[in-house]
């Protein structure tokens, strides 16, 4: 038996270092992103930027377009909910550049909004409507939050901790 | 009339009645037999020796089955349809001959009966789609008519040349004028827009737009079951068996083959009924090998290529027949045309160069990633 | 308005649109989608890590096994598991050849999509062949639950390697003949060329993966960008497209069985003989973290977003479902379309609606 953890008390991020891409957007996307309060970080094997909610636009925009970096593939946008806090959490990739980024917004658990990214990426609709569904997450600037998902009239987002699962039962 | 001949007119009908039945059934079992060879399956083979009973056990499970009658349908129109569609792929077989005097009644206007006959279940088919109250059978009803009513033209201009070489509406005498050389040497071209508009006209692959099952569920029928549905079934294989034996009588030759005496009814029988299944087993092989056209191909194809077509055909055959063209020449002509369609056909299809239908291979290690 | 769906033969499971049609042009469509949310991901935050397999096995049900890899992936990576070689190239082989199944039940479909009730019969006999093999290697048709972390369930069965090599000449005739049944019909092509066009900028921001892309002209490849398992030591080419339209997702696919058979019979010549899983703990705890990890699955990018507090059970797994992102450009592709033509490009995006709804 190989101990599972055998790294126990080290946490992932000082475990891997980034490979040259990353340590070339290590280098270069602080300086793009001068005139933002970011905050520099590691999701595995991969930078992570973890920014003020409502720079998000802004960030994206120079994020997508500019040419050192040129993110044009919006991979997936997830929402984790730290119960203290809501994560949402974007994966970007450059097709041509093949860089890979992770930008993450924390967002407040009670009334948790940030600005949709529906005008830079068709492929958000989809993503923040699920995101609406699940977590209860007001993407601001969408253009329909209609459920998508769960039927319409549902209560309560099942994707949070909070929602009890329903006790299982033969029958 | 006296009472005589219309008994014997009524016992006819009923036998062609129950002829036509068993023909239907034994042609649903050929189909699956068939399709199921050209899919590498066996087809039915459980009911009976070799499956043969499979088409009785249908016919049980279809009239046994519920009726389901939707809650927003025009009752009497809905119930209507099915015969509305039924009752003239019936009576077009009463003057279509099978072998020399074995009709009920042959009519001396015989073809032109039949082809203003044909064209009446139209009307079946649209208010089918109308009074089901449903979207997808309001649809597939007015494909029905765009489909049925243009294709009628090619089929009218065909058998009009079929009329000018033969000098009548006669079946019987059609047939006759055939006995040295069948129609189909002379007018491939007339041969070929027959059995593209008759296709056409029975829905069946490649042109099965009005059902088309994975787009409009069924088209008309989709709201009805049971008997009723079945109605429409019985009668779109009688319209296939009637356009593969009219196709038979009009270029093949009908009871006619070299070395078999054209007046003995059980011969004469026996062949009509070999020439019919061979032109069914081709309708089936469409449906085995092709997929559908859509709408818009469908009726661009009708009218701007077969019914051109048709009127060039009954040019070239006036123009044939008022200089004494001799029939080979008239053939030639005819299978020139037919054969140049053909080919322009497949050229403007494939307007572009080969390379456009491959796909390349794409390999990073030579190109670049950033190749885009 | 037409409401085509949630049941109908041609939605492949249950999609609903909503389309509004003028005569036969549709003006407007809105997808409906959800029928099939079964929550998998709050779901598998309450199973253990081996339990949350099986539940990936169910998002994409023509290509489990592919789901399975990139899940075992995900955790491998976060738990910084070495698995053996031979488990690799088990692994990549399966995958090959679930990818192949899952092109064939695309090819069968959509012939029929297109009114061809042909091609469906002979793909699916060599489908058949391709589960039995997986009957065979992993005990289940469907959901096998074959490849867990840390390697493979078990060894392949002896005579392996005889009956893959057989299989993979049986399925190059199959795939021949049913190619040359379909893919150069005057009809098909009338039907399937110039359809549901979509641009390469277009694709890419509709966030478009797999075949889909790839028919768009972009070769973007995971085996190929960011070579996972063993994928780099294989010769193996992309097809791409280059109009992006119904005939060139579908020749893409065509083109991408025939290399994956390539890579299929170089693996089997190159496989090591060995162990075939690392022993772990039953229950894992991987450590603290986050992972997010990608797979190049039959339809597209399948990325596994996952967040581990150190239990037992994942804190969060976010999936990235392929369908789903290809479906998003349903609506921009069938505006304009006739309704005939709306069927044929559902068709050619290949969604499985397990996946999309989750």
């Amino acid at each position: 038996m190989v101990e599972n953890n055998n790294n126990g008390d080290k946490s992932p991020e000082e475990m891997v270092t980034l490979d040259e891409k990353g340590q070339f957007l290590e280098q270069t996307v602080p300086g793009l992103l001068s005139s933002y309060e970011i905050e520099i970080g590691r999701s595995s094997d991969t930078l992570a930027l973890i920014i003020d909610p409502k720079d998000l636009l802004g960030i994206f925009n120079i994020l997508k377009h500019d040419s050192q970096t040129y993110f044009d593939f919006l991979v997936c946008i997830s929402v984790v909910d730290y119960i203290e806090y809501i994560q949402i959490v974007y994966h970007l990739l450059s097709t041509t550049k093949q860089h890979k980024l992770v930008v993450k917004a924390d967002l407040d658990a009670g009334q948790p909004s940030i600005s949709s990214l529906t005008s830079l990426w068709l492929g958000a609709d989809w993503y923040e409507r699920e995101g609406h569904d699940l977590f209860g997450v007001w993407f601001e600037g969408h253009p329909n939050l209609e459920p998508l998902l769960l039927y319409e009239g549902f209560e309560g987002h099942p994707g949070l901790k909070s929602y009890p699962l329903p006790e299982y039962k033969e029958w | 009339m006296s009472l005589l001949d219309l008994l014997k007119t009524i016992s006819a009908i009923m036998g062609m009645l129950t002829v036509l039945s068993v023909i239907v059934l034994s042609l649903t079992l050929l189909e699956r037999k068939f399709i199921g060879r050209i899919q590498m399956r066996k087809g039915p083979n459980r009911v009976g020796p070799f499956g043969l009973l499979q088409p009785v056990a249908d016919a049980i499970k279809l009239v046994a089955k519920e009726d389901i009658l939707p809650t927003w349908v025009d009752k009497v129109i809905y119930w209507v349809s099915p015969l509305v569609v039924f009752i003239p792929t019936f009576m077009i077989w009463v003057t279509i001959p099978v072998a020399r005097d074995v009709v009920i009644r042959n009519l001396d206007m015989g073809l032109f009966y039949i082809i203003a006959f044909s064209v009446l279940s139209i009307v079946g088919l649209i208010s089918a789609g109308w009074a089901s109250a449903n979207k997808y059978a309001i649809i597939g009803g007015f494909r029905a008519a765009a489909q049925l009513i243009s294709y009628e033209i090619p089929i009218i201009l065909s058998v009009l040349a079929i009329a000018m070489l033969a000098g009548s509406l006669n079946l019987e005498r059609i047939v006759d004028a055939q006995a040295t050389k069948p129609y189909i040497f002379l007018q491939p071209l007339g041969a070929f827009l027959f059995l593209c508009g008759g296709l056409a006209e029975l829905g069946r692959t490649p042109f099965d737009i009005h059902p088309a099952e994975s787009e409009v569920v069924g088209g008309p029928f989709v709201e009805y079951s049971g008997a009723h549905w079945s109605v429409f079934f019985l009668a779109e294989y009688i319209n296939t068996f009637a356009i593969a034996a009219l196709t038979t009588l009009l270029f093949l030759g009908g009871w006619l083959f070299p070395g078999l005496p054209g007046n003995v009814t059980a011969s004469g029988v026996l062949v009509f009924l070999t020439k019919t299944y061979l032109v069914v087993l081709v309708i089936f092989w469409f449906r085995g090998t092709y997929p559908r056209l859509r709408i818009d191909q469908l009726m661009s194809l009708g009218w701007k290529v077969l019914v051109p077509l048709g009127f060039i055909n009954v040019v070239v055959t006036a123009v044939a027949l008022k200089t004494e063209l001799p029939e080979i020449i008239l053939g030639l002509i005819s299978f020139v045309i037919l054969a140049s369609t053909f080919w322009i056909i497949s050229v403007r299809m494939r307007t572009a160069p080969k390379p456009e239908y491959t796909v390349r291979l794409y390999d990073p290690s030579l190109e670049g990633l950033n190749a885009r | 308005m037409v409401n085509m769906g949630p049941q109908h033969p041609s939605t492949h499971g249950v999609f609903r649109m909503v389309m509004a049609v003028d005569g036969e042009v549709v003006v407007d469509v809105e997808p409906h989608i959800g029928y099939l949310h079964r929550g998998s991901e709050k779901l598998s935050e309450n199973e253990l890590y081996v339990q949350v397999v099986t539940l990936f096995d169910r998002l994409d049900y023509i290509s489990n096994l592919n789901n399975e890899m990139v899940f075992c992936r995900s955790v491998e990576k976060l738990m910084g598991l070495e698995i053996p070689e031979r488990a690799e190239y088990i692994r990549v082989i399966l995958c090959e050849l679930n990818r192949v199944a899952s092109h064939l039940l695309f090819f069968g479909t959509f012939g029929l999509d297109a009114g061809a009730m042909t091609p469906v019969m002979y793909t699916f006999r060599e489908r058949e062949k391709i589960q039995s093999m997986f009957e065979m290697v992993t005990g289940a048709r469907m959901m096998h639950n074959y490849i867990r972390i840390g390697g493979v369930k078990n060894d392949v069965p002896e005579d392996f390697h005889r009956r893959m090599h057989e299989l993979i000449a049986e399925l190059r005739k199959g795939i021949d003949e049913s190619d040359k049944l379909l893919s150069f019909n005057e009809i098909f092509l009338a039907r399937t060329k110039g359809i549901g066009v979509i641009s390469a900028d277009k694709a890419i921001n509709y966030g478009m993966t797999g075949p889909s892309l790839r028919a768009s002209g972009i070769p973007m490849d995971i085996r190929k960008d960011e070579p996972y398992s063993v994928y780099d030591r294989f010769d193996f080419g992309i097809p791409i497209g280059e109009n992006g339209d119904c005939w060139d997702r579908y020749y893409v696919r065509v083109e991408e069985m025939r290399q994956s058979m390539k890579i299929i019979e170089q693996a089997l010549d190159q496989i090591p003989e060995g162990s075939t899983i690392t022993p772990t703990r039953l229950v894992l705890r991987p450590p603290k973290g986050e992972v997010y990890v990608r797979g190049e699955n039959p339809r597209g990018e399948l990325g596994v977003y996952l967040v581990s507090d150190g239990a037992d059970r994942p804190y969060r797994v976010k999936v990235r479902p392929p369908s789903f992102c290809n479906l998003m450009a349903i609506k921009e592709l069938i505006k304009g379309t006739y309704v005939a033509d709306s069927v044929v490009i559902l068709g050619s995006l290949d969604i499985v609606l397990g996946e999309v709804d989750r």
